[in-house]
């Protein structure tokens, strides 16, 4: 059984469909790729999936169960946490308190204070971002930002995480590192679905790719057949 | 409304808050009545915007409705202690008042809290004026009655009490603040969507933090009566009580704990002080002006303006501004 | 015996005021962003400097019309150049704009309410002019009445007009839209944003004029047209003007039919639309 599904799903703002009748899974341990240009409705579909919106028709299941209906923080607590495009860090909270509210909050558990803290700290060191525990999160690099967004989802203790183009707007060390990252999140057991426009790092970390476009998928394979699929190569080289 | 979130480690504020309340306790003893009149206002005006700005600091969601939450409170008392006798003991009223307060403010945190800011602090502002009418409207056609007379209590008394709501309002700012519960309604401030999405139920914290903070506004409303006298609608639901803490909060700076205390007590002060002298008229002029220079130029209260300057003067000159304006 | 048409026409007279009021305040709050809660004080100003004109100086009010409203404009228009425009630049974004642009309009409320009753003191101030009967078809309606919803329809036409047809009202909506790109396409921002919030300032002032005519008057009527203009905002939808035009009367004809059952009540039942709108369609009839 994957460990996320969807059937049907479309969403409609106003006369537009952003996403139009899309059905997908992820089976536990995959890291699967979303691509396609811009507009595709890539992050409508995460927004869709983490409840952020309400779909306009279709259902979305994790682990069987259906959670379309339910609310954001129901969703994260059942397991499924997700980084956001637009980095949505808390910018005048210290970088330890960011993640710190993922411990506290994020899971069923109700953890002591202490070890949350110790939890949080923990992250903090797997994302390498120790060093700024106190620094406001607003005052960080955009690549240290978005580690912390990961850093705050996996305090959530997530089976499956939802990436958001984490590696938008980084330089290429920082592109490896993350990568980098993905992978040792995949290795500690978590299922990944991604979002991305970097080519390279979706080819190299994904089994799996998914194509987007006008709120359609229009293909799905792995990297080699979708790199040799007609049908996408027209997409992206008739922008 | 920027927030500086260094949580100071200094257990010693609720310790020295008791430290001072004591020594308040005290203070009729070697005091006037005049000022433990003043003393009571002043400890009113603090709990208020120390209320006030619990829930609406850190979650960038502004209450008006300080002067409903308020008004409620002194209507409990007027109903429940009229001039012909209390028909419940002072303590229960109190306690009943800042039930009835809880009550309305879930009511309008469930109803309102869920849609964007800006409509929670219109539909907040308009509320007061809502409730003055309706009551005017309800005593003159359901009971047939215009205004009450409520029972007569001793000064000292009031005092006292006041002093405890404000003790037990402050202690559960300074607590909350401190707790997951403080934290998660400030990443609401933040970045409410994210803060969901990190498991915080956001609705809930929103309108729980909201009804604990009319509870105080209620009880103060509450033991504020007796010194009224006469009430009626439109004295009990004055909508510049919901201006005033506002006011006091961002000009004491809601970056820190102390800075809504200091803001009110320097403002509840002036404002006896004003009262009292040939400037009374000038009141709302003087006090808008102040509100407006702030807001203009120090948007981070007089706390914040502070700390800038100590910055300054430490590094000699080369202020590093960190998360405030 | 009152009649529905009595009713309705009434409820017509009291929404033209309601319309024009609600325009002035989505003017600032839709384009200027600025929600400005001592937009009824505007209105008071507008209303009591007219009753110190028309009983000192005995200026006709229709007169005076011609000297508020310019007044007023160039108050809000200098307002907004000033304070508005500094706190939108010093603002490190636009929801802390939004912040603190209220609580300076809070300052403002103060500020004027406390000059006003320096001035006015706290008592009551009327007067009656154009307060003969006027027939129109089979209803019968105070004239100043019908001025008034005269005035206050033609104000918000030829704003509509002027929003609609000319370059500036061009510019203005392109502002409303996106206040960068349209700096970037040659607009000066923060000339337009200030016409706009004097603009309001202007509606403001002139619906007290109008509202003198029929009205009692005190420092602190503003208030209650605070909140009103606000629950037809929200009705007509934030950011439509039109929308805004179109709710007032929807909200003087709702008003209108309480108060024909009970006058005591209009408020409650203003209240409790705008917590159904809230509830059921935030975004009001025309909001987006």
């Amino acid at each position: 059984m994957p460990i996320l599904e969807g059937e049907g799903v479309t969403k409609y703002f106003g006369g537009l469909a952003a996403v139009l009748n899309v059905d997908f899974h992820v089976n536990q341990g995959e890291i699967v790729g979303l691509i396609g240009p811009n507009g595709s409705g890539k992050t409508t579909l995460f927004n869709l999936i983490s409840a952020a919106l309400a779909t306009t028709e279709g259902v979305i299941r994790y682990k069987g169960k259906k959670i379309t209906g339910l609310r954001p923080h129901q969703i994260c607590r059942l397991g499924l946490a997700r980084t956001f495009q637009s980095v949505k860090v808390f910018a005048n909270m210290p970088v330890l308190q960011n993640v710190l509210l993922g411990s506290l909050f994020g899971t069923p558990i109700n953890m002591s204070s202490a070890n949350a803290a110790k939890e949080a700290e923990e992250l903090l060191e797997f994302v390498g971002l120790s060093a700024v525990r106190a620094t406001p999160a607003g005052d960080l690099t955009l690549a240290n930002q978005k580690r912390l967004e990961v850093a705050r989802a996996l305090a959530t203790k997530p089976e499956l995480l939802l990436l958001d183009e984490l590696m938008a707007g980084l330089n290429p060390a920082e592109v490896a590192q993350a990568m980098e990252l993905v992978s040792r999140i995949r290795d500690k057991g978590i299922t990944i679905f991604m979002i991305e426009h970097v080519m390279k790092a979706i080819m190299n970390v994904c089994d799996r790719i998914m194509v987007l476009h006008h709120g359609e998928k229009i293909a799905e394979g792995t990297p080699q057949e979708i790199a040799s699929s007609r049908t996408v190569i027209e997409v992206y080289l008739g922008e | 409304m920027d927030i500086t979130t260094f949580k100071s480690r200094r257990f010693w504020v609720p310790g020295l808050l008791l430290l001072a309340s004591a020594a308040l306790a005290t203070l009729p003893l070697w005091v006037g009545s005049y000022w433990v009149v003043r003393l009571t206002a002043i400890l009113m005006y603090i709990l208020l915007t120390v209320s006030w700005a619990l829930f609406s600091g850190p979650s960038g969601y502004m209450s008006l409705a300080t002067a409903a939450f308020y008004g409620v409170g002194i209507y409990t008392s007027a109903i429940l202690l009229p001039s012909t006798g209390a028909l419940l003991p002072l303590p229960l009223v109190i306690v009943i008042a800042g039930l009835a307060s809880f009550s309305l403010g879930l009511l309008v945190g469930a109803l309102t809290l869920r849609l964007r800011g800006i409509y929670f602090a219109v539909f907040t502002f308009g509320l007061v004026l809502l409730i003055q009418r309706f009551l005017v409207w309800w005593e003159m056609t359901v009971t047939h009655t215009r205004g009450r007379i409520i029972i007569v209590v001793d000064d000292t008394i009031i005092y006292y009490v006041m002093l405890g709501i404000f003790v037990v309002a402050l202690l559960t700012a300074y607590f909350i603040r401190r707790s997951r519960s403080g934290l998660a309604l400030q990443s609401i401030g933040e970045n409410e969507e994210a803060a969901a999405h990190m498991g915080v139920n956001v609705t809930l914290v929103k309108v729980i933090t909201f009804a604990i903070t009319a509870v105080f506004m209620g009880a103060a409303g509450a033991i504020m009566a007796p010194k009224l006298i006469y009430i009626d609608p439109y004295i009990a639901f004055n909508p510049l009580i919901s201006f005033i803490p506002v006011l006091m909060a961002i000009f004491g700076g809601l970056g820190q704990f102390y800075g809504p205390i200091i803001g009110a007590a320097i403002f509840a002060y002036l404002q006896e002080e004003l009262q009292a002298s040939r400037f009374a008229d000038y009141y709302m002029l003087i006090f808008g002006g102040i509100l407006v220079v702030a807001i203009a130029f120090m948007p981070n209260g007089l706390v914040g303006l502070i700390q800038r300057l100590v910055q300054k003067w430490r590094k000699g000159g080369s202020a590093e501004q960190h998360a405030n304006t | 015996m009152e009649t529905i048409l009595d009713v309705v026409v009434a409820g017509l007279l009291l929404g033209g005021i309601f319309a024009l009021i609600a325009v002035g305040l989505s003017l600032q709050y839709g384009v200027a962003r600025v929600l400005n809660i001592a937009h009824g004080e505007f209105i008071m100003l507008g209303a009591l400097v007219t009753w110190t004109l028309y009983t000192t100086l005995d200026i006709n009010p229709l007169i005076c019309l011609v000297i508020v409203g310019p007044a007023t404009f160039i108050i809000g228009f200098l307002l907004h150049r000033t304070l508005f425009t500094w706190l939108r630049i010093s603002a490190p974004s636009p929801a802390v704009f939004e912040g603190n642009s209220i609580l300076a309009a809070f300052g403002l409320l103060f500020l004027i309410q406390g000059i006003a009753f320096k001035i006015w003191t706290a008592d009551v101030h009327g007067y009656t002019y154009l307060a003969f009967p006027v027939n129109v078809g089979t209803v019968t309606f105070p004239a100043n009445r019908l001025v008034t919803l005269g005035f206050a329809v033609g104000i918000s036409l030829v704003f509509y007009l002027f929003l609609a047809r000319t370059r500036l009202g061009k510019a203005i909506r392109a502002a409303a839209q996106d206040p960068e790109t349209a700096g970037l396409m040659g607009v000066n921002i923060n000339r337009v944003l200030a016409l706009c919030f004097g603009f309001g300032a202007l509606m403001a002032g002139s619906a007290g004029v109008l509202l003198s005519m029929c009205y009692s008057l005190w420092t602190t009527m503003g208030l209650q047209y605070t909140v009103i203009a606000i629950i037809v905002v929200v009705l007509g939808g934030l950011g439509s003007i039109v929308g805004s035009f179109i709710g007032g009367f929807i909200l003087g004809i709702i008003g209108s039919i309480v108060s024909y059952f009970d006058p005591g009540l209009s408020m409650a039942a203003y209240y409790l639309i705008f917590i159904v709108l809230l509830l059921v369609r935030p975004t009001g009839i025309l909001g987006k």
